[in-house]
């Protein structure tokens, strides 16, 4: 493949909506005007790259990150694993995953998160890891509790891991959510709700993967992303005068 | 009927939400500990070719309030013009650069190396710029766009070319405030909306 190519376009209709009243924040920080659209450049189409020597060998296990594996984080145990494609389905290698997320009792490690659960003295919240050379990352960490939020009257936040991939191209640059499968607080998420296409809602809900589990240690979790791809190439070459 | 096309769908973004900086940035968020330090704290190294440069700002939401909680990353050329990674390219300018807007302030400060102009795709060269990408609570899908620099020729830039309202062309032109500083405020909504990318 070629490094070079354009980036394929964004679908928008594929992502949230930026302005979505019933989630108040975005009503004073979404655009009111239309993004300007123009081929990709190589600007979009490089990236910063990075190697395993960023690594350290527990970043990617939450239970045990935060206390340099002296005691582990209250919680369920889960593994959290998946690939990194694009959108012509090839795996997207060495490319940087990162993960945050609240603690078990629905609490983040952060000044501005004031909800009375209690912070776990073992736990930080966030981790990272880079695919391997066929797009595969996994996390250890504990199922994040839900938790309420200031918003509507009465809002909840789902259980939900956050993720920031990379890609090769800074054009690819995403972040985003994982669900769990079943929890009834997905239907009720005004951030949710900001996704309008209900299959691609459904394309953050991470399934349970008993085949992927471990007795007696930990429950598996899928969630596969995929982020933009490059257009073919073939035709790229102009000879010159064309 | 007809042959499928077996293309997969993006997957959709969501918003970076309240505590971004726990996963990008933890030591600046408090999470000390798990990394030695956090991911690009600079976009150069010490020797890096060009012309040093400050550029400050902050992002406003549309009531005119200088956001707190954003994160922003930035990518950019050496002063040659080159991507890291492309042949020749100067060995100590990583070119990628995460920062935040200040807690108290709101102001964000990125110091770089001024990038050359580089090669757009079967076009005119490109002016100097750093592209940006804005991601906070309540926005949704994060937010590209480009720093220019009001002291050096913008009027070929394919990208501002394209801008048919002239007068937003200015909301992507640092502006110099003093030597190799400069000034780019984001506004997100409404008067002097800052033009944000699809590319
Ligand atoms: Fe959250």
């Amino acid at each position: 493949m070629n490094d070079k190519a354009a980036l394929m376009p964004r679908r928008r209709e594929a992502h949230p909506v930026p302005y979505w009243p019933d989630y108040k924040t975005s009503v004073t920080r979404s655009p009111s005007l239309p993004l300007l659209s123009m081929e990709s450049t190589p600007s979009e189409e490089t990236g910063p790259r990075f190697g395993h020597s960023l690594i350290g060998p527990l970043d990617n296990n939450l239970i045990v990150n935060y206390t340099g594996g002296k005691a582990p984080a209250v919680g369920e145990r889960i593994r959290v694993h998946g690939r990194v494609l694009d959108e012509t389905g090839r795996p997207v290698p060495q490319t940087l995953v990162e993960i945050w997320q609240a603690n078990a009792g629905g609490r983040y490690r952060h000044i501005k998160d004031t909800y009375f659960a209690p912070l776990d003295p073992n736990f930080g919240g966030c981790g990272r890891t880079l695919t391997d050379a066929d797009g595969f990352y996994e996390f250890m960490t504990i199922r994040p509790g839900a938790y309420p939020w200031p918003n509507r009257a009465n809002d909840w936040r789902p259980m939900h891991v956050h993720f920031s991939i990379f890609g090769h191209a800074f054009g690819q640059r995403l972040i985003s959510q994982m669900y769990f499968e079943g929890d009834p607080l997905i239907d009720r998420c005004p951030i949710m709700a900001t996704i309008r296409d209900r299959s691609q809602i459904e394309r953050l809900v991470a399934p349970l993967d008993m085949q992927n589990s471990r007795a007696m240690d930990y429950l598996a979790y899928k969630f596969d992303i995929v982020l933009r791809g490059r257009r073919q190439t073939m035709f790229e070459n102009k000879p010159e005068g064309m | 009927m007809t042959q499928p096309l077996e293309m997969l769908i993006e997957t959709p973004s969501q918003t970076g939400g309240p505590y971004v900086h726990i996963g990008c940035i933890p030591s600046f968020a408090g999470v000390e500990g798990i990394y030695p330090e956090d991911l690009g704290l600079s976009p150069i190294a010490k020797g890096a070719r060009g012309e040093a440069i400050t550029v400050t700002g902050s992002i406003y939401d549309g009531t005119g309030w200088a956001m707190r909680d954003a994160m922003l990353e930035s990518w950019q050329a050496d002063a040659a013009g080159l991507h890291p990674g492309q042949q020749g390219a100067d060995p100590n300018v990583s070119g990628f650069c995460r920062f935040a807007a200040d807690k108290d302030s709101g102001e964000f400060t990125l110091k770089t190396v001024k990038p050359g102009p580089v090669m757009g795709r079967d076009g005119p060269l490109m002016a100097p710029h750093i592209s940006l990408w804005i991601v906070a609570r309540g926005i949704n899908i994060g937010l590209n766009t480009r720093v220019y620099f009001d002291d050096e020729d913008n009027s070929a830039d394919p990208l501002l070319a394209r801008i048919e309202q002239r007068h937003r062309v200015d909301t992507l032109i640092a502006k110099t405030t003093g030597v190799g500083a400069y000034r780019f405020d984001v506004r997100l909504q409404g008067e002097g909306e800052t033009v944000f990318l699809d590319l």
